[in-house]
């Protein structure tokens, strides 16, 4: 079962307060919201000193390299985290900064030690390396090399940000590995049960790290489908808890299911339950007991945005007896589904955190920035606050992350009566205008069928 | 369904989340599972506050767990209790049967561990 890493004892020579942070160069746009999403579930006063998208290399500032450590090892989006001694454009300046602090030398001259170069959009040859390396005699490092299990690892990282020019230079110690590895582990081309909706390891990872998924907490996807961010959520220690409006996709197909998917992973016992429902129509009863709520809600009637009844409002309202029996009792029974508007289903998803999560209480997920009605706008609540929200690009389309934090109901600003009327207006006039409705239902002929199907039996 | 998430669930119909008839919901035909699984004694911690006592106890006698003292325990938890409360809250599933409200007396079907809680078109 994945664990947190092991709080090794550190050696004073690690000790710092400026850090290095090694990122992977991809969602870039995401990786400040994931540390400063940890640094809020560790509580850690974390502040950027260097950060730019185009670069893997960040500076930021912590109280101690124990809490450095801490932070990336919980970290997707960065791969390592080391005590920086000095950062320069060239090496005469770096050696001259890391030679002002010549108490920093005596604690690490009786460890055993490594280097290594690390060159960033470009290359060096080992002899090239070696002679870098060799520039740093003068910390007179008396206690050994070692290359497999060194007491010090210190690190030279060179980049090219033109790929022809050397732009940085940073020098420090390793202090720890990030969570990267479980992109791998979490990898849908080894996971056992997956289907057309099932999230990247990459991504359901990162989202719950910035829905503060961990140890303890009770975490729900009411869009659970095939499970994605149940894994990732209870990867981070905590009890999970997942939902569908079509239980087939819970179910899975024979021995291929969530619960086995849970099996695979050795957290059975962080998967608490599945069951089939409808957000619209939830039998959770309603109290505040939800520590965090992340999903990737249905974008529209192609991708099965459906709730329960039937299109027209006036039918169905009596129970259609079959052989002397409600239909609805017989085990074959499926009940009718409407269509429902994208906008509407995320007022609802606001409207259920609101209800269902502790003050503190994350909601994390995903939404296109356009579907087939146009410009999708970023739905508010006033009891939640919009923390972040990353956008991630693709060739033809986009979409984003947003994650909210449900407020104390003390530290909410009511709406004024003004504002009210306001939005209440602005919202009749948007559904006027965009001919929404209409020609969500011209779509949806092939729902009719199972309605049909279901008032029939 | 597992024990503890029976404590979770009320009827889906609207109207009868207000009465208090509906929650908890009553087990018929509960077939029982127990299946050993490692102690998370943090989650089981931070959930007993959450968790609505007395309904609790309902739920489990009618399944012939009797054994829940009448009140939640309070302060620290011996370890005992934390073991027993993960057997009952965590271990024991009912993998299939019935939940039935006692407000509108809709039954909801339990089937391979998994519920339905979709209703239908007369109960939206
Ligand atoms: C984009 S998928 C999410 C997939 C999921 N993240 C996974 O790992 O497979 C959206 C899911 O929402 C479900 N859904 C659609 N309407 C729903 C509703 N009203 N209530 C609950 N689930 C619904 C669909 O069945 C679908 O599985
Ligand atoms: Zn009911």
């Amino acid at each position: 079962m994945p664990s947190p890493p092991q709080e090794r004892a550190l050696l004073p020579a690690l000790e710092g307060t400026k850090f290095l942070v090694h990122f992977a160069q991809t969602h870039e746009s995401f990786r400040q919201a994931e540390l400063d999403s940890l640094a809020v579930y560790y509580n850690l006063p974390l502040e950027w000193v260097e950060y730019s998208d185009s670069s893997p290399f960040a500076i930021i500032s912590l109280p101690t390299a124990a809490d450095a450590r801490k932070l990336i090892g919980r970290s997707i989006l960065a791969k390592g985290v080391y005590t920086l001694w000095a950062h320069a454009e060239d090496y005469d300046t770096l050696h001259s900064q890391i030679q002002k602090q010549p108490h920093l030398f005596p604690p690490c001259q009786h460890h055993t030690f490594k280097f290594t170069v690390d060159t960033f959009q470009s290359s060096r040859s080992i002899k090239e390396q070696h002679a870098t390396i060799a520039s740093f005699s003068y910390l007179n490092l008396q206690g050994g090399i070692s290359m497999k299990t060194p007491e010090l690892h210190f690190f030279v990282f060179e980049e090219f940000p033109d790929r022809k020019n050397l732009g940085r230079i940073f020098f420090g110690l390793k202090l720890g590995d990030s969570d990267r590895d479980s992109v791998n582990r979490y990898d849908l081309k080894k996971r056992k049960y997956i289907g057309t909706t099932s999230m990247d390891a990459e991504l359901s990872l990162l989202t719950c790290n910035m829905a503060l998924c961990a140890p303890g907490k009770l975490v729900y996807d009411p869009f659970a489908g095939t499970g994605s961010f149940l894994y990732t959520a209870s990867h981070f220690g905590s009890t999970t808890m997942g939902s569908d409006i079509d239980g087939r996709q819970l179910r899975g197909k024979k021995d291929r299911n969530v619960v086995n998917n849970f099996k695979q992973y050795n957290m059975s016992n962080r998967y608490l339950d599945g069951f089939t429902a409808d957000l619209t129509n939830t039998p959770l009863r309603k109290a505040r007991y939800l520590d965090a709520i992340v999903c990737d809600p249905p974008y529209g009637v192609r991708e099965g945005l459906k709730v329960l009844g039937s299109r027209d409002p006036e039918k169905g309202k009596t129970p259609v007896m079959v052989g002397g029996i409600p239909g609805h009792l017989r085990p074959e029974y499926i009940p009718p589904k409407r269509p429902f508007g994208f906008e509407e289903m995320l007022d609802e998803v606001l409207q259920f955190s609101v209800d269902y999560l502790v003050d503190g209480g994350r909601l994390a997920f995903w939404m296109p920035t356009a579907n087939e009605d146009g410009e999708t706008g970023i739905p508010r609540n006033r009891r939640l606050r919009l923390d972040h929200h990353c956008v991630q690009t693709f060739n033809k389309w986009s979409r984003r992350l947003l994650v909210y934090t449900r407020l104390k109901d003390e530290d909410v600003v009511e709406e004024t009566e003004e504002e009210k009327r306001e939005r209440e207006d602005k919202r009749g006039t948007a559904d006027q205008l965009n001919g929404f409705r209409k020609k969500y239902f011209e779509g949806f002929k092939a729902q009719d069928a199972e309605e049909e199907a279901g008032k029939s039996l | 369904m597992k024990i503890l998430t029976t404590n979770y669930i009320t009827c889906a119909v609207k109207a009868c989340k207000t009465s208090s008839n509906a929650f908890p919901l009553q087990f018929r035909d509960a077939e029982l599972v127990q299946e050993e699984l490692e102690l998370n004694e943090e989650f089981i911690k931070n959930i007993l506050p959450r968790i609505e006592w007395p309904a609790l106890v309902q739920t489990a006698a009618s399944l012939g767990f009797t054994t829940l003292p009448s009140t939640k325990p309070e302060g620290d938890l011996d370890e005992q209790m934390i073991k027993d409360l993960h057997t009952l809250l965590v271990e024991t599933q009912v993998i299939s049967g019935k939940l039935v409200c006692g407000n509108c007396q809709h039954e909801y079907n339990i089937h391979q561990g998994i519920a339905n809680f979709l209703l239908p078109n007369h109960l939206v």
